[in-house]
């Protein structure tokens, strides 16, 4: 593939994956992002590295096959120079491990049944006693009804992350060109030749919109629209804390509840800690536009939902709150492959709140992808070619099997 | 008195003081917020101290009238005061149409309280009146105990008598490091010099140029002659061109560097002369608080030349914001003294009352108030932070306390490509993501990027996506996650507490 030209849009941790594979693998890549790179939903969320949260299917497999490939990537990010090993300490990977705590006896009967399916499909879910939780989490609420430990489960910073797979990408020849928004695309003979930014044209043979929850405006400008739009989520931050939460911990109560295409707001608790000693938590949903306000309300019933999973935390002071867009797919899938419309353009985003995690296995399935290559996994599930994404979002039904879709 | 317009003035310093005056002169129903539990913002918060001090007329001479003031406002049967109230966020209404955001109040408690109450009050209008905080510039060696802001130093001996050393050592820049002087003296430390960054070149081509406009302020001068001749009568040596550019010392400050500054501040190779010394204190000016303007969405002007960095709220003659119902007074429109706050404040007040634009009196505070103004941009001509500041710090200096980021750690993370976003660069580096929310690094850290690596590529604003910047902190109190969790109630206006 010497000689190829492909064009990244967007330098988030999407764009960076896809980026890096693809000038690993000898393409002669551009990145292009209309503001700065990782600085949009990547910097706006939790990092979260999650098994727990998917059931079997589809985005199960590309999450555990991009479970297996972080620390593999990180590490040869590490060796590649004394720069590249900054740059994967700043991810800063923890392997900490996930635990799901039901607060409920139709929690826990969901829960236990969650997780055996789970195991089926490969998955480690560990059953916990109630003393095995306490002494795991000492200071989660003594009224759970089930809890299981997911050692799989795994955390980066995520702007760290972004970066230092796109500092591998630039240290195997790609170039990052920020301040470059695209207007429109310059098509020849049915092909996407080439795109228009506010700083000229650019030209090249294959073009991967990797733009998140823009993906959806960035593909119209293009003249092939995808049905990828923004789905809201707040994170609270408090002040440095001495150890309180050892896990990913989350409240497993909305386990099967099927509501989760919702417009209106939706929380549920996320509770960990960060190697600074901050607590972050998390989450909540909410599709309304780019709408950038942060809803005291929402606030209010994130912080409430973590109080009943660790009640001791009450007294603690929340010293900031950020929100960020997640891309949201109506059938809950992520979107990878050719667009059959416009020859030349592929897509790589979709993945609501899971592209942290998600990221490093699109990335390797992209490379795939474009050149040809046999596939690590299925890839047909993520086909642009389907009615969520093609059709009228509102006629296609979610597919998933999972819980709703955690993270910010 | 239910179809009287109501007004929200956040803050009771004298700019929100003076708003809340201007705004019940002017028929409107007032509700006055401040997180203190008295009126008197930064200002006049030390002043009951004071009036045991020796000479506390030479230091708060207009303590009288903000005294009546504070009573009138306070006692009107249209006024709702609301002591120990934190604003931790605005929520402005939805994009279309723009108007006054709904206030979050935390009430009933110091801003470290707990069991706060959560209220939201919806007013016609506000009034932003937030005030500024005292800017340090970091060298080697400030991080070390005993190493003080001006204004703490100030309040620590003003306000509870602790003197925070026997030999101390003044320096930065600005006429506010006289009065901190002077309160160190009173407290009874020795003051061996106040160090004056501006050299007299500088000086005499700020405030020299058009004398005539100072005539509105011989109050002032008047304060700053006495200040002067306290000093001199404590044999205290006022130097010019010259500054701290380290501190040293084993676990506290033992001694400080001194050098004299080129106009640009880059140091005058050989000038270095060691003092020894138990406290430095060290004030570069002030930064406005502007994470409530931010958050209610009102627009910033340009700095100021050779102000701070970053810059102030943009008003209008009547102190409008950009965002209608809005309005803002005092240090957040630009640095210009009590005075010009408490003209500010009036006029914003009025205005924001909807009181009559062609009122008499009005004319007279808007001649006072654009005094003000002339003031303010003569003080930052006279006292500009030359650029070459940053020539003081090492690798190894830290730039951010509350997370220890040093300058190397900043250079190498603005200065990666990958990472250079001003979102990335604060979560690699850390710097202001510690509880002080880079309140005293933000502007420094803004400044320093900019000039290793030019304008960050997410300061622009994208769909979604505010631009990134140092003042944008949308909980801007901390709140404790019990009193958030727990639901907010209305204001009610039947539980004024007049005195």
């Amino acid at each position: 593939m010497n000689g190829t030209r492909a064009v990244v849009l967007g330098a988030g941790i999407l764009g960076a994956a896809c980026a890096r594979e693809l000038a690993l693998a000898g393409l002669e890549v551009t990145v292009l992002d209309r503001g700065g790179a990782a600085a949009a939903t990547t910097a706006h969320g939790e990092g979260n590295i999650l098994l727990s949260d998917k059931g079997p299917g589809a985005e199960l497999e590309l999450a555990r096959l991009s479970r297996r490939l972080w620390p593999e990537v990180l590490a040869r990010v590490a060796d590649r120079s004394a720069a590249g090993a900054r740059a994967a300490r700043a991810a800063e990977w923890d392997a900490k491990g996930g635990i799901v705590v039901a607060t409920t006896r139709p929690g826990a009967e969901a829960l236990t049944a969650f997780a055996a399916a789970q195991r089926g499909a490969g998955v480690r879910a560990d059953a916990l006693t109630g003393r095995e939780l306490l002494s795991a989490e000492p200071f989660v609420t003594p009224d759970h009804t089930a809890a299981f430990h997911y050692p799989e489960d795994a955390q980066v910073q995520p702007a760290g992350a972004a970066a230092a797979l796109l500092a591998d990408a630039l240290a195997a020849g790609a170039t990052l060109r920020t301040g470059w928004e695209v207007l429109s695309g310059i098509v020849r003979r049915g092909r996407l030749a080439g795109v228009r930014t506010v700083r000229g044209e650019v030209m090249a043979d294959v073009f991967v919109n990797a733009a998140g929850p823009w993906a959806g405006t960035l593909s119209a400008r293009l003249g092939a629209p995808i049905g990828v739009s923004p789905r809201r989520g707040d994170v609270l931050v408090t002040t440095p804390l001495p150890p309180t939460v050892f896990h990913k911990v989350y409240d497993a109560d909305y386990v099967g509840a099927v509501g989760s295409s919702e417009e209106e707001l939706q929380t549920s608790a996320v509770v960990e800690s960060t190697r600074a000693g901050s607590v972050l938590i998390g989450s909540s949903r909410r599709r309304a536009g780019f709408d950038d306000r942060l809803r005291p309300e929402a606030l209010s019933a994130v912080a409430a939902k973590a109080l009943r999973l660790f009640p001791s935390l009450a007294g603690v002071p929340v010293m900031r709150a950020y929100g960020g867009f997640r891309p949201y797919v109506p059938d809950h899938l992520p979107v990878i492959g050719a667009d059959p419309r416009l020859p030349g353009l592929w897509h790589a985003g979709g993945h609501e709140g899971a592209g942290i995690g998600l990221s490093v296995g699109t990335g390797r399935l992209l490379r795939e992808l474009v050149l040809g290559e046999p596939t690590a996994l299925d890839a047909t599930p993520f086909r642009v070619d389907r009615p969520a994404v093609l059709g009228d979002p509102e006629e296609s039904r979610p597919a998933t099997t999972g819980r709703q879709k955690e993270g910010a | 008195m239910s179809a009287a317009r109501h007004v929200a003035v956040i803050g009771a310093g004298p700019a929100g003081l003076s708003a809340a005056h201007a705004a019940l002169a002017a028929g409107a129903r007032v509700t006055l917020v401040d997180s203190a539990e008295q009126p008197g913002g930064q200002y006049h918060r030390m002043l009951p101290a004071a009036y045991a001090a020796e000479h506390p007329e030479r230091l708060h001479h207009d303590w009288p009238a903000f005294e009546r003031r504070r009573r009138r406002v306070l006692a009107h049967p249209r006024c709702t005061w609301m002591p120990d109230s934190a604003v931790w966020m605005l929520e402005p209404p939805a994009p279309e149409p723009a108007g006054p955001p709904r206030v979050h109040l935390l009430c009933g408690g110091p801003a470290d309280g707990s069991g706060r109450a959560r209220r939201t009050l919806d007013a016609d209008a506000v009034v932003l009146a937030v005030g500024a905080h005292d800017r340090v510039l970091p060298f080697p060696g400030w991080d070390l105990p005993g190493v003080f802001t001006a204004g703490a130093a100030q309040a620590l001996a003003k306000g509870e008598r602790v003197v925070v050393g026997d030999r101390v050592v003044v320096a930065g820049t600005g006429p506010f490091l006289l009065p901190v002087a002077a309160s160190l003296l009173e407290a009874g430390s020795r003051v061996l010099e106040v160090l004056e960054a501006a050299g007299p070149a500088t000086l005499a081509r700020g405030w020299g140029r058009r004398p005539w406009e100072l005539v509105p302020h011989t109050g002032k001068a008047g304060e700053l002659a006495g200040y002067v001749a306290l000093l001199a009568r404590h044999r205290v040596r006022y130097r010019l061109g010259r500054t701290v550019v380290e501190a040293r010392g084993e676990g506290r400050v033992e001694e400080v560097v001194t050098a004299r500054l080129r106009p640009d501040w880059s140091v005058v190779p050989g000038s270095a002369r060691t003092v020894p010394v138990d406290a430095v204190c060290v004030g570069h000016g002030f930064s406005p608080q502007l994470e409530l303007p931010l958050a209610a969405g009102c627009v910033l002007r340009g700095e100021v030349a050779g102000g701070p960095p970053g810059a102030f709220v943009r008003v209008d003659d009547d102190q409008r914001t950009s965002v209608p119902g809005v309005f803002a007074a005092g240090e957040i429109t630009g640095i210009a003294g009590a005075p010009a706050a408490r003209a500010e404040g009036a006029v914003a007040g009025w205005a924001a009352a909807g009181g009559d634009p062609a009122a008499r009196p009005l004319r007279a505070l808007r001649r006072s108030r654009d005094a003000g103004r002339a003031f303010a941009e003569r003080l930052a001509r006279a006292h500009p932070v030359g650029a070459a500041w940053s020539g003081w710090l090492r690798a190894e200096t830290v730039v951010c306390r509350c997370e220890g980021t040093d300058y190397g750690a900043l250079c190498a993370a603005v200065t990666d490509r990958a990472g250079s976003a001003a979102r990335v660069t604060k979560l690699t580096t850390r710097a202001g993501l510690g509880p002080c929310q880079g309140r005293v690094c933000g502007p420094t850290v803004a400044e320093l990027t900019a000039r290793l690596a030019g304008a960050p590529p997410d300061g622009e604003p994208h769909e979604g996506l505010p631009p990134a910047g140092p003042h944008r902190r949308p909980v801007a109190q901390p709140i404790r996650l019990g009193e958030l969790a727990a639901p907010s109630a209305p204001t009610d206006e039947r539980e004024s507490s007049h005195e």
